[in-house]
């Protein structure tokens, strides 16, 4: 069957983009994208801009709309209300098969009956390559995922890393505007998927191409992406930077999908919205002064936080050695409640009265001998800095 | 206590029987199992050996074993009687399977895309077409027939009448439901995503039919019309109540021959019969498979399956 004779059909209703005239466009641009199903709403009024040749991320829990949002940029889904824009050009009504976006799914979806080649070039067949353009390509495009001389294999008897590989390739030779990933690791085991994360944030340098990635794991978002956008219940919770995110979670839904953090409720007593800086009174007679997170917030006073800490800004010491306290410093006295030895670090369970319980980590390489010899039971002082005080309003 | 995961002897009582009765009666019970599997199987299969061996016979009496000949196929072979009804069976199964192969396959792909309700009246329409006894669907198609020719005879003039193509349409009614179920559970288990994948890739509508639905099917829509092509070649029922004058297929000269005695030469036309079956049935069995290996999905009881609904 010769399909290279067909000859390339134009994308339709394609006029000059934006960029074309001049000036950077974003390569996707969700303009207040509402998706529902019957009752459900999975995405909820979502405005995002996905910048030229970076690693974005949705990360959220299932069923927070990260992959309905991914198939509405493919084309798969038509949002109910709002507008998608690829490379500058509304694409409301447009099939997937005229969108140039490409997808690696979840399971690969590789097409049984044909070859790793056929497969690959498949998309390059679609559009009228010649058949010498094709072979080409398909034999650049499995060099870039390391599986050059696979062309003939059949792909059920390649391993599931390789398969990954074959569905990279597959969507990366069409050079599509935006590469979108669901969950694509999800079948690996886990070390095979951590080498497929490094492979991947290597591969997206490579090539340049915009890669939009879906997923649910924080740690996979946390190592490949550029930027992550957090989504809970059809929203965007917050977009950032790895570091960003951490550091710095606008809401209590970021803060503890990432990472881990103790959790002290408390009252609003203080606030300076040009800086940030709020004080807090907590519910059991500690004033902690820290940083409200979320920039837009304009709390007033009185109104009910949380003041997140996470573990390893907690420094745990023996009552009987602890430093004295000191200006801008919080520490509250409590009994060691479980201390679990984790190779690289120690947690500590702290049962304290006016925080509750707190989780302290304790790096082993340095630190750790000064704690050594602390048991269940003995008393302690969980001391941290206010730099490490995260007011969390929502 | 728990009963054991397969309770061949029956639940065992607590303090009842010992360990050592327990398994006796387990080894009783798997030998009275095992003989009564042989005579099953001997009873299905020795009739059909029984004539492959005396369609080798030289003794012109079909009970009687004299010696080895094959001359009987080559008698078979030239008798016109036995040859204008390998004819008819053959203009009768091979238009059959064709367009029950087109209707049913086009009715599976249509039904995929009608709402679940309306889906489910007609899953009920063909269940029902396969399980109605062949004799009810060999009478009703004779009704329809002698009735509504003589209508339009009295019409139009015409002179329609039984023959090939009434055997064809009535076989077809149950035919296109079994192509219908092959093609519909090898559809069902189709991975959805192979569709997306092929949209994701450029490929319209039609091309992804054509690359990736189409070849999916394939071995299904094969079974489907060897599976057609057997069952019309070698029903008698249906075939005897709607052939007119000179349509007499394969089964019917055959029957037609057992009233007046079996002879070596009917032996050796059976035996042909039901190795050109038999080969068919292989065939399908295989393209079954081996679709069923390329996608890794299971195809449950294969063509088995559908012949067991079938019988």
């Amino acid at each position: 069957m010769s399909l290279s004779a067909t000859p390339d059909t134009p994308l339709p209703g394609r006029r000059a983009t934006l960029s074309e005239r001049g000036g950077e466009t974003p390569d996707v641009d969700i303009v207040d994208v509402t998706k529902r199903f019957g009752d459900i709403t999975a995405v909820d009024a979502m405005r995002l801009s996905v910048a030229r040749g970076a690693f974005y991320s949705f990360l959220g829990p299932s069923g927070c709309g990260k992959t309905t949002t991914l198939r509405m940029i493919a084309g798969f889904e038509q949002p109910t209300a709002g507008e998608i824009y690829l490379a500058g050009e509304p694409v409301a009504g447009v099939p997937p098969y005229q969108r140039n976006v490409n997808t690696v799914f979840q399971h690969y979806a590789l097409f049984p009956h044909m070859n790793v080649a056929q497969n690959v070039g498949y998309g390059l067949r679609q559009r009228g390559t010649t058949k010498a353009d094709e072979a080409r390509r398909v034999g650049e495009a499995l060099e870039l995922v390391r599986l050059s001389g696979y062309e003939r294999r059949r792909t059920w008897e390649l391993s599931g890393g390789q398969q990954q590989r074959v569905a990279l390739a597959r969507a990366l030779i069409n050079q599509p505007t935006v590469l979108l990933l669901d969950e694509p690791l999800g079948a690996l085991d886990l070390k095979l998927r951590k080498e497929m994360q490094l492979e991947l944030k290597a591969l997206q340098q490579e090539v340049g191409i915009t890669f939009v990635y879906v997923t649910h794991d924080q740690e996979e978002a946390l190592t490949m992406s550029d930027t992550i956008i957090v989504m809970h219940h059809g929203r965007i919770q917050q977009q950032g930077g790895p570091a960003e995110l951490y550091e710095r979670p606008v809401n209590r839904f970021v803060a503890n999908f990432i990472g881990v953090s103790n959790p002290i409720d408390g009252k609003l007593v203080e606030h300076d919205p040009s800086t940030g800086r709020g004080v807090v009174q907590t519910d059991r007679g500690l004033r902690l002064t820290g940083l409200v997170t979320d920039p837009d917030a304009r709390p007033a006073p009185g109104t009910e936080v949380i003041v997140a800490v996470r573990p390893e800004r907690l420094q745990v010491e023996p009552a009987t050695h602890a430093a004295p306290p000191a200006d801008g410093w919080s520490s509250v006295e409590g009994r060691i409640h479980q201390g679990t030895y984790l190779g690289d670090h120690t947690e500590f369970r702290v049962a304290t009265d006016i925080a509750g319980e707190m989780v302290a980590r304790r790096q082993n390489a340095a630190g750790a001998a000064a704690i050594m010899g602390v048991g269940p039971g003995d008393p302690v002082v969980v001391r941290w800095e206010d730099s490490a005080n995260l007011i969390l309003v929502a | 206590m728990s009963a054991p995961a397969i309770p061949v002897a029956g639940p065992v009582r607590a303090g009842g029987r010992t360990k050592a009765k327990v398994d006796h009666w387990n080894t009783v019970v798997e030998v009275w199992l095992r003989g009564h599997s042989t005579i099953v199987y001997a009873f299905l299969y020795l009739p059909i050996v029984i004539v492959v061996l005396f369609s080798f016979n030289a003794n012109r009496l079909a009970t009687i074993w004299t010696g080895f000949t094959v001359d009987w196929y080559a008698i078979a072979l030239k008798d016109e009687v036995v040859l204008s009804a390998l004819r008819n069976s053959f203009s009768v199964a091979l238009p059959n399977a064709i367009l029950a192969t087109l209707i049913g396959t086009a009715a599976a792909l249509g039904l995929q895309r009608v709402p679940k309700p309306v889906r489910i009246v007609f899953d009920a329409l063909t269940y029902v077409s396969i399980i109605v006894p062949e004799v009810v669907i060999a009478l009703s198609t004779l009704v329809l027939f002698a009735s509504g020719f003589s209508f339009i005879n009295d019409l139009t003039g015409l002179r329609l009448q039984l023959g090939v193509p009434t055997i064809v349409a009535a076989h077809m009614l149950f035919n296109i439901s079994i192509v219908l179920l092959l093609v519909r559970a090898r559809l069902s288990g189709m991975d959805r995503t192979l569709v997306e994948a092929s949209f994701d890739l450029y490929a319209s509508p039609w091309r992804t039919f054509r690359q990736i639905t189409f070849p999916q099917l394939l071995p299904a829509i094969v079974a489907g019309f060897l599976l057609a092509f057997t069952f019309s070649f070698d029903d008698y029922v249906i075939t005897s109540f709607v052939s007119g004058p000179g349509s007499s297929t394969l089964p019917i000269f055959i029957f037609g021959q057992v009233k007046r005695g079996v002879t070596p030469e009917t032996n050796a036309v059976a035996t042909m019969m039901l190795f050109v079956t038999l080969a068919l049935l292989a065939v399908g069995q295989l393209a079954l498979a081996r679709g069923a290996r390329r996608t890794g999905g299971v195809q449950e009881g294969g063509m088995a399956g559908m012949i067991a609904q079938q019988r």
